[in-house]
């Protein structure tokens, strides 16, 4: 059994979510190949991974940007050699993966939390309500692995790297343009402190003079629940939750949250979480750790001073 | 141009999921059944792609027991033209839901299929992608602005990095996401004018298409649950707290 693994990165840097789905890999039984999209530079990251065997490089144009379109039928004419494809559950993994399915006619099983046996997994359903057990009848396997359920495989390798041509443009589809928020601070799914923040804001500049400063005296990411992204209080690229992004940090800060069912399924997994809210009975009392209820407009500034 | 949303009757988004006893799976039975709210945003999306005029039909299809025929009249009140229930009994997989929607492709011909990003049941997010490779066409998946022009579309996508848009060739597959728009209400009398609208039946096997699943669910369980933590009075048992635990330092 021989596993491919799709690598997660910028265009210059690989994204340590690769090396937790480098661990799930591996725990297939075999040899675990990295398939780099994008410049020699990243490959040479990859190859430096525990474990991996060899690192293939693509480096053609046409794959440059991870256009479906382009990057399915590459890992679909690579798959004779291998016996499952892994990609991370990121916007980019569940863009491909499903499509590299479809031509190898096989099912794709999503968001794989635990691996149980060969062929079989575990994945959560119903938003993270239910988690269900899933055995698969298809002769190749083709997974998206959640980056937080696996530890990140460490460094040391020394993998071969391999240069794969032959991604050709579908002339399906072409890449515009990326609108990228520029952040100095650590990224939200791999940042080892979360400071989130809800409705309860109030408003963008409101949100920021809060959250902000606790968020910098933490050394953390900033992320928000999907109230707070459907108000325009930040981007859609830190909401945490079921259709977000999904975080297990070492401390997760929920500030004004109150809890909804689709939140909580992104961060329930965070070592320690600790809730800030005014309301006594709001839901994320139930998971968290240490609550406080409170005004946050004055907690925070408290807290800030305090830590 | 034609434009054919797929959409799925799934428990109701404001319920809270149980696990049967026997681990076979969700209870179901009794419970508020609604359409999956990411396929009303594409309801949604297709509507205004035919009120702006880059439209000019919308077909909503379901795939499901004979009760999906309620979703579909849902989406016939918000103003879908007609609708088509592929009916089945089945648990009907991804994969095989694609093989179907594909058959209905090559009947009903559409310049663009709009779909939910993904199901909140089995929250798989795979359908629209598979679709888009069976098809050969191009995929704009997790859209929150889509612009059709000519005949090519403009998808702005929700990414992990921020928002990434990409030009597809007509015919495409778009999935939709969160922000997209806000879905309208069926008023009363589109409500009463939605019975009347045409509602075709066919069958899976009408359609030549295998929907034997591939895989197979040995249980589902509950997810573990938190232990419950302590609540705090001030700022400082909080500070104490965090240190205590080694949280801060």
């Amino acid at each position: 059994m021989t596993a491919l693994v799709l690598a997660e990165h910028d265009g210059a840097k690989l994204s340590a979510a690769t090396n937790a789905i480098v661990t799930a890999a591996a725990k297939l039984g075999g040899p675990v190949h990295v398939l780099v999209c994008g410049p020699q530079a990243v490959a040479d990251q990859a190859a430096k991974i525990a474990g991996v065997e060899k690192v293939l490089v693509a480096a053609d144009a046409a794959v440059a940007n991870q256009l479906a379109e382009n990057v399915a039928p590459l890992v679909a004419g690579l798959m004779g050699a291998y016996d499952a494809f892994l990609a991370p559950a990121t916007t980019t993994g569940k863009n491909v993966a499903p499509r590299v399915a479809a031509l190898l006619d096989v099912m794709q099983l999503s968001e794989v939390i635990g691996v149980e046996g060969p062929k079989t997994f575990t994945r959560p359903i119903y938003a993270g309500n239910a988690i269900a057990t899933v055995e698969s009848s298809d002769p190749k396997l083709v997974l998206t692995v959640r980056a937080t359920a696996f530890d990140k495989a460490g460094e040391g390798g020394s993998a071969a790297v391999e240069a794969v041509g032959g991604a050709a443009d579908a002339g399906l589809s072409s890449f515009v343009g990326l609108e990228a928020s520029k952040s100095e601070r650590p990224e939200l799914t791999s940042a080892g402190t979360v400071v989130s923040g809800g409705r309860a804001l109030k408003d963008a500049d409101t949100f920021a003079q809060v959250i902000a400063p606790l968020a910098d005296k933490l050394g953390a990411a900033i992320g928000a629940s999907r109230a707070a992204v459907d108000a325009g209080y930040i981007g859609n690229d830190h909401q945490v939750g079921q259709t977000g992004k999904i975080v297990a940090p070492s401390l997760y800060v929920a500030v004004g949250i109150s809890g909804a069912i689709q939140h909580l399924a992104g961060m329930k997994d965070s070592k320690v979480i600790v809730a800030i809210n005014k309301d006594p009975d709001a839901p994320i009392f139930q998971v968290a750790d240490v609550g406080l209820v409170g005004d946050l407009f004055t907690v925070v500034p408290e807290l800030v001073a305090k830590l | 141009m034609k434009i054919l949303v797929p959409v799925k009757r799934v428990i109701d988004y404001n319920l809270k999921p149980r696990v049967k006893a026997d681990g076979t799976g969700v209870d179901l039975a009794n419970v508020k059944m609604s359409m999956n709210p990411f396929d009303e945003i594409a309801v949604e999306e297709a509507l205004r792609l035919k009120e702006k005029g880059a439209a000019t039909e919308v077909v909503a299809v379901s795939i499901g027991p004979a009760k999906a025929q309620e979703t579909l009249r849902t989406a016939l009140a918000m103003g879908a033209d007609r609708a088509i229930l592929v009916e089945t009994d089945a648990e009907v997989e991804p994969l095989a839901v694609a093989k179907i929607l594909q058959a209905i492709v090559a009947e009903e011909a559409p310049g663009m299929v709009v779909m939910g990003k993904q199901a909140i049941d089995d929250d798989s997010n795979q359908t629209g992608q598979m679709l888009a490779a069976l098809l050969g066409w191009g995929q704009g998946t997790f859209a929150s602005k889509v612009d059709v022009t000519g005949d090519s579309v403009a998808v702005t996508r929700e990414v992990d990095a921020g928002l990434e848009t990409v030009s597809l060739k007509l015919p495409a597959i778009v999935t939709t996401d969160l922000r997209l728009n806000e879905p309208r209400y069926a008023s009363l009398p589109n409500i009463m004018k939605a019975k009347s609208k045409p509602l075709a039946v066919k069958k899976p096997e009408d359609l030549g298409v295998d929907i034997a699943p591939r895989l197979k669910v040995l249980k589902v369980s509950e997810p573990p649950v938190r232990k419950a933590g302590v609540m705090v009075g001030s700022v400082d048992e909080l500070v104490a707290k965090l240190k205590e635990m080694g949280a801060v330092a």
